[in-house]
């Protein structure tokens, strides 16, 4: 079959179903932009991942007046005792920096963080316990400086401020895994309405496909108009599905990003890249759902 | 051309055979008509020739091919080789007359220019020179007729099968399709013609081979219709 022929017979296809060529377009273009949602919360899991790990640092809370824990018993840390945890600290390969917040900096940034609040006016600067603030260089390693620090004179506790960000990010995984669902359904619901529209289409063209039968065409060149109509209403719907994405992103950029300043989003090549993946899938979808239609309704 | 040894079949769930032990043969180049009544197994031994069907025991060879063998994506090939006429037409409305029989050339990969070449001469050959741009609906019975017998033959198949060409035809213009069909069959086209019509049968004076609940009964070289002739 040359190609102007086939482009033409693909042509009429699509005009004569048009209002079903619409349908599976849209129901393309609005799944597979479901599923770019998905695929994009995924890199913005990633991208604050990145972002929040750099910043969150281990504290190691050296023991206060007022100290409570068992290893505080020898009352408020000394000074020999915190130059040793220092020197210890950077002794450790895991640990990339090491600075020391004393009494009176906590207490300043303490005074800050809740100005305008009772408690501020509470509080006086020897309740608040002098501090390391540890940068790992892989923020995982956290428990080779818990077990190396926790309990040891001189030391009230260690926290790992990743504690806290995991439960958010664990919410944001719930969210993405979410996303990733729904668009992945929407995707099967869409490999359903572009068989059945097939199916529609060979049997409103079963004249047609019955001469091919007849003079000898071969199944392929009988399929291939079908297949053809499939693909290109799905990458026109993907194409669509791309566009809403950028709106997305640039809809990000201008409205959100602004507001949220505490952290990053995901980068244009995130968007690219997931409209890669989504063109894949899209291609896949319907030349399967396609191939698996017609041999059943367009036997030679 | 066309050879069945000992060929039965029984469609599932059938009470008796569509075809009981047949064994015939049709030479290269040879006219023959098959007759006999409805549900006698004309249209079923059709069936059989175009591997739309296999038989339930017996072989066939069509064109030097055994059907049984034949793997399903050769089937294509050999209808290459056979064109094929029904009673009903079966052309495309919404294409004209040069696009019905251009349809069968371009979907077997003919260029534009072999189409502009082969679609006149054939549409001369079966008699509509300028109606070319012509739809179905706007011809009559006998000339829609025309235009499947051109369109069965542009790509010069060795055998032409015909069910009943001239079924839905009144005798007038039935005598002009045979008269086609003959021209076409002295091309060196092979025909076989399942049909009905006594009075074709009669005029026409070829072999005619007579079916009857899926035996055959008569096998004359130049007969009739009827025994009475």
């Amino acid at each position: 079959m040359r190609a102007r022929f086939l482009a033409s017979e693909v042509g009429l296809g699509l005009r004569r179903n048009l209002t079903l060529t619409v349908a599976v377009v849209v129901t393309v273009a609005i799944s597979l932009a479901l599923l770019g949602v998905g695929l994009l919360a995924n890199s913005q899991v990633k991208v604050m991942k990145d972002y929040w790990y750099d910043k969150i640092e281990v504290s190691v809370f050296l023991c206060g007046n007022l100290s409570e824990s068992p290893s505080c018993t020898g009352g408020a840390v000394t000074a020999e005792q915190r130059d040793a945890i220092e020197g210890d600290l950077r002794a450790l390969p895991v640990v990339s920096t090491v600075y020391y917040e004393s009494q009176a900096q906590a207490f300043a940034r303490f005074k800050d963080r809740f100005k305008g609040s009772a408690i501020a006016a509470n509080v006086t600067q020897d309740q608040l316990p002098d501090s390391f603030r540890v940068k790992l260089k892989n923020p995982k390693q956290f428990a080779v400086v818990q077990s190396a620090f926790a309990g040891r004179p001189g030391v009230d506790s260690v926290q790992d401020q990743r504690a806290v960000l995991e439960k958010f990010f664990s919410l944001l995984g719930v969210l993405r895994d979410g996303a990733l669902a729904i668009g992945l359904i929407s995707v099967l619901t869409a490999a359903l309405l572009i068989s059945n529209t097939l199916r529609i289409a060979a049997f409103n063209r079963r004249r047609e496909t019955g001469v091919m039968r007849l003079v000898g065409a071969s199944s392929f060149s009988i399929q291939l108009p079908f297949i053809l109509e499939g693909v290109i209403a799905s990458i026109i719907g993907w194409a669509i599905s791309t566009g809403l994405l950028a709106a997305l992103k640039s809809l990000i950029d201008s409205r959100v990003a602004p507001l949220l300043t505490f952290t990053k989003f995901f980068a244009w090549s995130a968007v690219w890249q997931a409209s890669g993946i989504l063109l894949i899938t899209g291609f896949v979808v319907s030349s399967v759902a396609s191939l698996l239609t017609l041999r059943k309704y367009l036997r030679v | 051309m066309i050879r069945l040894d000992n060929v039965s079949k029984v469609y599932p769930r059938a009470a008796r055979a569509a075809l009981d032990d047949i064994t015939l043969e049709v030479a290269k180049g040879e006219f023959v008509f098959l007759v006999g009544q409805s549900g006698s197994g004309k249209s079923t031994l059709l069936r059989l020739v175009l591997k739309e069907e296999r038989p339930s025991s017996g072989t066939i060879h069509v064109a030097g091919k055994e059907l049984n063998s034949l793997s399903q994506w050769k089937v294509p090939e050999l209808r290459r080789q056979i064109g094929t006429v029904f009673q009903d037409f079966r052309l495309l409305p919404n294409k004209t007359v040069t696009e019905n029989v251009a349809f069968a050339m371009h979907v077997l990969g003919a260029s534009v220019k072999e189409v502009r070449r082969a679609v006149p001469e054939v549409l001369e050959l079966v008699g509509l020179d300028g109606y070319g741009k012509r739809r179905p609906n706007q011809l009559s019975g006998g000339e829609q007729q025309r235009v499947a017998i051109a369109r069965a033959f542009v790509n010069q198949p060795k055998i032409l099968l015909a069910d009943e060409p001239t079924g839905n035809l009144d005798p007038t213009t039935s005598v002009g399709i045979m008269k086609l069909l003959d021209r076409i069959n002295r091309t060196g086209t092979t025909v076989v013609m399942a049909t009905h019509d006594s009075g074709i049968v009669d005029q026409m004076r070829k072999r005619v081979i007579e079916l009857d609940s899926g035996c055959i009964v008569r096998d004359q070289v130049r007969g009739v219709y009827g025994y009475s002739g």
